[in-house]
Parts: C-alpha cells; sequence; structure tokens
C-alpha cells in the first residue's frame, strides 16, 4: 500500500524507517532521515503520513506528539505546543490561533513522500523547511 | 460654556455614591462638580452586604463600583464631614470642623439612623445597633472580648426579627455567639412575609441555630454585676441571660437637618420630596431613606438609587419621575432565601392568593393574582426563591398558562413560558428593563453575559436577576440568528456535559464508538482529549491503555508536562507539601545525574525541567523504586493539596492540616476532571495555605473544618465560596466528594471550578442542596463513582514501567531510539541551564548540547 503525499517531493531513493506494525493508529512517532527530523502518522484508516517534526510555531521538534484528527474530512494534525493545526495532505496550515511563525520559520509543514513496501516504511526527503 | 456648578451631597452611603457616578456618567460636558461630605471616615461601601464582614470581608472589599471615581477632577469627597447646618439665603452647608462648602445645588443623602425603642437598660454596655462598618466593628470586638473574659459561649440577643435583626442573628452566629432572635411582632419579617411565610420562616430560622421568640415585648435589658448586659427581662414571660444584645427595631430618617433649615418634613419624618425629588426649595433635592417620597420613606436600596438617578436627571433637564417604589426584595438570611414582591398581603380588591406549603422540606410559596386569576400581582416565597427573578418583573402582566406551575417545585410541572414586556425591570438593582437588555444584544451587538453586564449594569448588584438576563439574551441571540453554540468542536454538536453524559450511559468505552454514535468526522485535538478525560473520569483506567494514547493531549500523552523546547518537566507527588529526607535527595540526585533544572512549584513541591521523552522511563524507575509516585502534574486532573504546617508544630494550629490535606491528596489523586483543580488546607483561620485561593479550600475550625469551594488562582483570580461549616472529617469527604464528581460531570471543556459554580443553575446554593440535601437524588450514585475511583487508583507511571508496549511511546526516533534530539540548546544562568534563545543559537553562545548531559543510571 503506498500514499504518496501532494508535496514536492526529491527524485531521491527512500529511505526505510520501520515497520508498518510498528506503528500505532492515530498515534505519531518521529524518525532520523539523512539528518532530517520527519513525523510519520498511521492514520486509522490505514494511511501513512509524513511531515517536518519541527513545529514552525514554537521552534521545537515536536510534530510526531501531535494529535492527529480532520477539519472538514481533511486530516491533520496540531502542534502539542500552540495548538496550530496543519493539513497532513499538504501541510498548510488551517488555524493559525492568532500567532506569527517563529523567526526564520514558514508557517507551514513541508511533506515528505512516504510508502509502504514489504511491511517498511520508506520516506523520500522533501525539499527541507527551515533549520 | 455655561460655568461649572457646584453640587453638595450631603449624606456619604450607597445612594450618595449612586448620585455621584451617575453624574459623572451623564454630565459628559462637565456642567456640574460634585462635594460629597461624608460623615463617615470612609468613602460609602456597600451597606447591604454589611454582614459578609464577618466572613472574612475587609472594609476596602465593600467599597461600591470603581474606586476611581473618587479621583475624578470633578468629584471631591469630604470624610468624616458631618455636615451640622445649612443656610439656605447663602446656599452653604457647614460640617463640623467648621468648614462651609457653598453649592448651587443641595443634595440631601443622609440616610437613617438605626433606631431603638426607649428599653430600660439600652446604654448598658454590650448593647449594639446593626448599621455602620463601625457599629459591626464594635459588635465583633465586644464579643470577641467577652468569649475571652467569660471563657464561654457568648450569649447573644437580637431585638427585632425584621430583615436586619435576621441579618444581625446571622452575624452573631458568625461570630461564634449564640443567638435569640425577640420579635414583638407575631412572626418574623411581618412587613414582607405573611402568617404562613412567617411559620416556614420560623422553622427554617431555628433549624440554622437561631431561636425564634415571636409575640415578646422586651422591659428591660438587665446588667450583670459587673455592669455589662446581663439578661433579658420580658413583659411577660420571664428572663434570659444574655452577654450582648443588638437591636434591630428600625430605622428613621435623619431629617435633624431638614427640619433645621425648614424643610417640610413628613408625618412620620423625613424630608417631603415632588416626584422629581425636589424639596420645597427648588435649590435642594432629598433622595434615599430621608427623602419622604409619595407619602413615607423607604429603607431600601433599589428606589433609593431610582431617587438618584431622578435628581441627576432632573439637574440634567431631563423629565423623568419617581414610579412608584418597588419594594420587591429577595434575601438570603442566615442561608434561608425570602422573596416578597408586588402585593404580596393581597390588598388589592378580589385578588385571589394561591398557597403551596411544605412543611418538611421547609417551603412557603403564595403568588397574588387578579380576581380572573390571570394577571400577577405579588408573591411571597420562603425557603425556594428561585422562581423570583422569573416572577418579580411579571408583576402586573398575564401569568399565562397554569400559575400552579411557578409554585411546584421546579420541574415538578411545566413552568409558563412567558415573554416579558419590555418595560418589565428585570434589576431593580439598577433599574435595567427587559428591553434595554434585549438592546444591548439588538442594538449593541453584546453576544455573553459578561457583554450585557458590562453594556446594561444588569446584575452587577446583586446579581439576583442573572437568571433572568441570561435568558433574555438567550431568546435575543436566537431571534437574532447568532446561535448559542455549546457546541464541543465541528465533530461533536453537544457540550461536554452533554457529552459526559451520552458516554456514561452508552457505556462505549472507545473513541471510534463514541465519535460513531454521536459526533461525526474522526475528531480533532479538542474532542479527543475531552473524550479521553470522559473515559479516564468514567472508568479511571490508564490514559495509556490500548487506543487511549493517541486521545490524550500534549502532557497527557506522556505523562510529563512538555516545555517549549519540546523537553518535559518531571514532578513526583509530594501529598500534602510532607517530604522524606531521602526522597529530597534523590530528587537532587536525579536531577544532578541528567542535568536537570530544578525549581520549587506552587503547590508545595519541585519540578525538574528539560527531562528528553526517552529519559522519562529512567527518571521515573528511580523516583517508583524509591516509594514516590506520579504527581499528575501534567494531568487535567487533582494536582496538589497545599497545607501549612498544622497543629502538630504551629503554636497557632487548631487541626491537623498536613495530615488533612495529605488524606485529602490522596483520596483525590488521579482524577480526571475538565480542567485542573488544586485543593488547600489550612489549620486555623490564620489561613496560612491561601486555602481560599483553591478550588476546594478547607480551614481548622475550633468545632471541625469549614470547606470553601470555587477558588481560584490564575487569568481570573476567585476567592472560594462557603460550602459547609464545622464539619467533622468524615462530612468533609462525603461534601468535597460529591462536589467534585458534580463538577467532572456537569463542567464545560477546561471549565475551571469557579465558573462552572457560578454557571451552574442556581449558583452554589442549588450546587449545595444537591450535594448537602440530596435534592437530585444522586448522591449515592456520586458516592459510589468516587468509592470506584478511589479503589481503582494505581500509579500510572508504575503502570507504564511494567509495560514493555506504552514503554516503546517513549522513544525519541522510531529509528534511533536513544539518539537524542539534535535541535535542543542551552546556556547557563544561575547556576542551572535554561533553553538558549534563538539569537543565542546564532550568535553561537550555546553552552550546553544535550549530547553531552546524557548520564544513565
Amino acid at each position: 500500500m503506498t500514499t504518496t503525499a501532494s508535496g514536492v517531493a526529491r527524485d531521491t531513493t527512500t529511505v526505510a524507517v520501520c515497520a508498518y506494525d510498528r506503528l500505532t493508529p492515530e498515534l505519531g512517532v518521529a524518525a532520523l532521515v539523512d539528518g532530517v527530523q520527519v513525523a510519520i502518522f498511521r492514520l486509522a484508516d490505514g494511511s501513512v503520513h509524513a511531515v517536518q517534526n519541527l513545529d514552525p510555531f514554537s521552534g521545537a521538534s515536536v510534530m510526531s506528539r501531535g494529535i492527529t484528527g480532520d477539519k472538514a474530512g481533511e486530516p491533520t494534525i496540531a502542534s502539542p505546543i500552540y495548538k496550530q493545526v496543519f493539513s497532513l495532505l499538504d501541510g498548510r496550515c488551517l488555524a493559525t490561533m492568532d500567532k506569527e511563525p517563529a523567526a526564520g520559520h514558514e508557517g507551514r509543514l513541508t511533506v515528505h513522500r512516504v510508502c509502504v513496501e514489504d511491511g517498511q516504511v520508506r520516506i523520500a526527503l522533501a525539499e527541507p523547511a527551515g533549520p | 460654556m455655561a460655568q461649572t456648578k457646584q453640587i453638595v451631597v450631603v449624606g456619604g452611603g450607597m445612594v450618595a455614591h449612586r448620585f455621584t457616578e451617575a453624574m459623572r456618567a451623564r454630565d459628559t460636558e462637565g456642567r456640574f462638580a460634585v462635594t460629597v461630605l461624608a460623615e463617615e471616615p470612609r468613602a460609602p461601601y456597600d451597606r447591604v452586604a454589611l454582614t459578609s464582614y464577618f466572613t472574612g470581608r475587609k472594609p476596602e472589599e465593600l467599597a461600591l463600583g470603581d474606586p476611581s471615581l473618587w479621583e475624578d477632577p470633578l468629584v471631591t469627597l469630604e470624610r468624616d464631614a458631618k455636615a451640622v447646618s445649612v443656610d439656605r439665603a447663602a446656599r452653604t452647608v457647614t460640617d463640623a470642623h467648621g468648614r462651609t462648602y457653598p453649592y448651587d445645588h443641595l443634595v440631601m443623602a443622609t440616610g437613617s439612623y438605626a433606631w431603638s425603642p426607649p428599653v430600660k437598660g439600652s446604654d448598658l454596655p454590650g448593647v449594639f445597633v446593626y448599621r455602620t462598618i463601625d457599629d459591626v466593628a464594635a459588635l465583633r470586638g465586644y464579643v470577641q472580648q467577652r468569649r475571652r473574659d467569660l471563657g464561654r459561649t457568648v450569649r447573644g440577643a437580637v431585638i427585632g426579627g425584621g430583615l436586619l435583626g435576621l441579618e444581625a442573628a446571622g452575624a452573631l452566629q458568625e461570630l461564634g455567639a449564640t443567638s435569640t432572635v425577640v420579635q414583638f411582632a407575631d412572626r418574623l419579617m411581618n412587613l414582607q412575609v405573611d402568617e404562613g411565610g412567617g411559620q416556614a420562616l420560623s422553622r427554617l430560622i431555628e433549624n440554622t441555630g437561631v431561636k425564634v421568640r415571636c409575640n415578646t415585648a422586651t422591659e428591660e435589658i438587665r446588667a450583670d454585676k459587673h455592669g455589662h448586659v446581663g439578661s433579658l427581662k420580658f413583659a411577660e414571660q420571664g428572663e434570659q441571660l444574655v452577654d450582648v444584645v443588638v437591636f434591630a427595631t428600625g430605622v428613621r430618617p435623619r431629617d435633624e437637618l431638614g427640619r433645621d433649615m425648614g424643610l417640610p418634613l413628613g408625618e412620620r419624618g423625613g424630608i417631603v420630596v415632588d416626584d422629581t425629588c425636589l424639596t420645597e426649595d427648588p435649590a435642594i433635592s432629598a433622595i434615599g431613606e430621608v427623602a419622604c417620597i409619595q407619602g413615607s420613606c423607604i429603607g431600601l436600596i433599589a428606589p433609593g438609587n431610582t431617587m438618584a438617578e431622578i435628581a441627576v436627571d432632573r439637574l440634567l433637564g431631563g423629565v423623568s419621575t419617581f414610579p412608584g417604589a418597588d419594594t420587591a426584595a429577595k434575601l438570603k438570611l442566615l442561608g434561608v432565601d425570602v422573596a416578597s414582591f408586588g402585593d404580596a398581603f393581597a390588598t388589592t380588591p378580589g385578588a385571589l392568593e394561591l398557597t403551596y406549603a411544605d412543611p418538611v422540606a421547609g417551603v412557603y410559596k403564595k403568588l397574588v393574582v387578579s380576581d380572573d386569576a390571570r394577571t400577577l400581582l405579588g408573591g411571597i416565597l420562603v425557603g425556594d426563591a428561585s422562581a423570583y427573578a422569573s416572577l418579580r418583573p411579571l408583576v402586573g402582566s398575564e401569568v399565562g398558562g397554569d400559575p400552579a406551575g411557578w409554585l411546584l417545585p421546579e420541574g415538578a410541572i411545566e413552568r409558563p413560558n412567558v415573554e416579558l414586556p419590555d418595560e418589565a425591570g428585570v434589576c431593580s438593582c439598577n433599574n435595567v428593563s427587559a428591553g434595554a437588555i434585549r438592546g444591548a444584544v439588538t442594538e449593541h451587538g453584546c453576544t455573553d453575559l459578561a457583554g450585557v453586564k458590562a453594556c446594561t449594569k444588569a446584575g452587577t448588584s446583586c446579581g439576583s436577576c442573572l437568571p433572568l438576563v441570561k435568558k433574555i439574551m438567550g431568546t435575543e441571540l436566537e431571534k437574532a440568528g447568532i446561535e448559542v453554540s455549546n457546541a464541543l468542536c465541528e465533530h461533536f454538536a453537544m457540550s461536554r456535559a452533554q457529552l459526559f453524559s451520552a458516554v456514561q450511559v452508552s457505556e462505549l468505552r472507545t473513541f471510534s464508538e463514541i465519535i460513531e454514535r454521536f459526533g461525526t468526522g474522526r475528531g480533532c485535538d479538542l474532542c479527543k482529549p475531552a473524550i479521553g478525560s470522559i473515559l479516564a473520569t468514567l472508568y479511571n483506567e490508564h490514559v495509556l491503555a490500548a487506543d487511549r494514547a493517541a486521545l490524550q493531549d500534549t502532557n497527557d500523552r506522556v505523562m510529563a508536562n512538555m516545555q517549549k523546547d519540546g523537553t518535559y518537566s518531571v514532578v513526583p507527588r509530594v501529598p500534602g507539601g510532607e517530604i522524606l529526607p531521602e526522597h529530597l535527595i534523590l530528587i537532587g540526585q536525579i536531577a544532578q545525574d541528567y542535568g536537570l533544572y530544578t525549581k520549587i512549584t506552587g503547590g508545595q513541591r519541585i519540578d525538574m525541567f528539560g527531562a528528553r521523552l526517552e529519559q522519562l522511563p529512567s527518571i521515573w524507575k528511580r523516583l517508583v523504586d524509591a516509594g514516590m509516585e506520579s504527581g499528575h502534574a501534567y494531568g487535567k486532573s487533582l494536582r496538589t493539596v497545599k497545607s501549612c504546617v498544622g497543629s502538630d508544630w504551629c503554636r497557632y494550629g487548631v487541626q491537623d492540616s498536613v495530615g488533612m490535606a495529605i488524606a485529602l491528596e490522596l483520596r483525590y489523586r488521579g482524577l480526571r476532571s475538565p480542567h485542573k483543580f488544586k485543593l488547600g488546607v489550612s489549620g486555623c483561620a490564620r489561613e496560612c495555605a491561601e486555602a481560599r485561593g483553591k478550588d476546594v479550600g478547607v480551614i481548622a475550625t475550633d468545632k471541625g473544618w469549614n470547606v470553601y469551594v470555587g477558588g481560584n488562582g490564575g487569568f481570573t483570580p476567585k476567592h472560594a465560596q462557603l460550602l459547609v461549616e464545622d464539619v467533622d472529617d468524615a462530612t468533609l469527604f462525603k461534601v468535597i466528594d460529591r462536589y467534585l464528581m458534580l463538577y467532572v460531570r456537569t463542567a464545560d471543556r477546561l471549565q475551571r471550578t469557579a465558573p462552572w459554580q457560578e454557571d451552574y443553575e442556581g449558583g452554589l446554593d442549588a450546587i449545595r442542596s444537591v450535594i448537602v440535601d440530596d435534592s437530585l437524588g444522586i448522591c449515592a450514585d456520586l458516592d459510589a463513582h468516587m468509592a470506584r475511583h478511589i479503589n481503582s487508583y494505581e500509579d500510572e507511571w508504575a503502570a507504564v514501567l511494567n509495560d514493555p508496549e506504552r514503554l516503546k511511546q517513549f522513544t525519541a526516533f522510531v529509528n534511533a531510539p536513544e539518539q537524542p534530539d539534535p535541535t535542543l540548546a542551552y546556556v547557563e544562568q544561575r547556576g542551572q541551564r535554561r533553553p538558549a534563545t534563538a539569537s543565542e543559537r546564532s550568535d553561537g553562545s550555546v553552552l550546553i548540547a544535550p549530547a553531552t548531559l546524557e548520564v544513565r543510571s
């Protein structure tokens, strides 16, 4: 099963990070892929999504510890720090909670391409977002 | 622009305050300057709330309105300036210090004095009246002194069984004295209630421990051998031993200045005014209790305020006239509700009386209606005055439907739903009509109660009309198409309280079942933690159990408090703030080993900051192995029970506050709730634990414990209110059990106890009747739920340490479990570390990288 996110993915080889069965539905994990922190979510419908782990509003690497959900049907992840809500499909911020992103950060998440092959979750990094 | 004219107000009471406030609010051009001559050495205060002076309120807390009024350049307040003469020809007032004040217009607002009948011995030490802060302070001082001198409970008596007499009886009780009310008439509050109401009232008052003697005339107050008050001699039936006597036999207008300056006085005193509050002299008005308006003086605040507003309006060129006094009153005396309004004694020809009496419950209600039973004329409510706010504005209107609906206990049959006419008065303290409240919504765009209160002033004095204000506002918002939504989020259309019941009744235990049955979509960061909390409250299962972890909010998710850089703080429980030296050493050792920043929390425990996700289990293993447990500092749950050192060590403590705090903390630890809550226990009335700033505050008395509820710090600080007094340990646990259970079941998401208590229909009184008198019949259920909670408690952290599956959630990276987050950076400050700021990161002044702190025990 493969889920492709709409973010711009570099044409690189994918990196295996863990077994699909290691992921608990709706509970994110963080992974280190070529030194970049990625937050990976397996949703209740079986799909897997990967976004930058860095929360652009706090500057902390915590997105994997946020709460998943949906906004009008679109799958979302909420930051555990100041509760901004982002789309898991394209990374745009759906609720800024009246805050500005931290200095030097864009107010959205980079979405990484993710696929599941032979029971392994594989990530292909998109353009890096921010420091 | 005309020259500023000078108004002198003689008197510094509540009505003088209202006059000044209204003048400054309405005289926007600054046409008038106001000088207030107050006899008392303080600014006007809330005399109606005088009794609350005994429940710990300080004189300054009785202040009226915004104190900046007295700093207005056009307002001068002269304290300790009793006016002694007025020269109408020269238009000047002279005070007791000989200072003169010229006036263009004079406002007499001298109020009343407490009148006592010429009883022999009424000049003995130990005889008091009940009118001013000084009276009340003197009474307090005397009672305390006598208790010390006599070495026993002081025996008090109040002569007069009216409203003020019952207030005074309550005050005596509050001071720890016994009290007997001696009433000349055949019933208590004979001006407000009829015979049936009087009987119910006597029973209710006697239940509070106050003795009542009606039909009794006091002939003499006799001295003891030292010349203090010693006993009361009654005209007919013997004598009673007393140590202190309070006269509450009515008030008389302080009209002596009016008499001296030759103004006409009423038959029973008072300066005669017309419907515009003007005296015979067009340069002099009289307002409040000193004014004899429409033939009588009125000793109530609402008509006094109305007169103040009329006087201001007239001076500014308005045409308002006194509409007649609304003598309606709703009072709470010694915890007993009494209300009387309109033609309470059915004096209208042909009037019909509908009565309902339940002597067991101590309730008496009467409605007076017109001869065709359609128009409400008045009524009396004793014991349960919940219908007052709805009924009083209906006086003169059709009652609609079956009026019996208003008499039977709430919910017995449906109460008629009547829309109030615009001109119906809703807030009598501030004279706000139903139309004004509607206007606040339709014209001024108010959408919540706070907005309507600020806009109209409705409900800002006594607050008794607030339920009605809220209802009118809700109806108006609905009409305007503004939905008063209490939906939790886009996935659940119901409020948290409704969802709680739904989950409880359906017995569903998983989020997916619950959202499928009661909601839509997949949930979000609002409804998921709410349901996680509801399930935890109901079943007390582990927050990280099977499919629960994904529901938990940031902190509950890993059972630690996330800080700004994504690391966590760790707080083990220190029940009641009592800690073993070895635990102190252990905490210090862990903090050193892991390089954690340590700080004492506001809840008497120790917080260790900067622990990374993957370090939490090993830190907790050391804590749990040494016998410490989760402090739930991360939970919407019980946080701490703060205590003072109590009677074991303290020279003043009267009870073991530490022991009680520990018992309470161990009892409620882990109870998940809509918001965090805290308790406090003080070992004596000095209140060193600041318990009244807590959700539940317990304060030791020499007879047991007083329990206060609904205190909050935070954004909107609130002092906790008295729930029960002088209770023993078992009762204390029972009422707190039930209070907390009712709160966790019915509060809104993230609603703390203070606003919950305020919003709860009927307020704290209603809550008290639910949890003390079991008025809803749910106490057994609440008790069983709390028992279940206490019995099923387990330490969450110990449970996780024993579960390899749950431990997996505490890894930094799924493909590099032990690799610390490389983005963490710290600098040193005052010998400890703190997260580096963005500029410190960029200019390279970061001193500490996380990997260097990697220490494993």
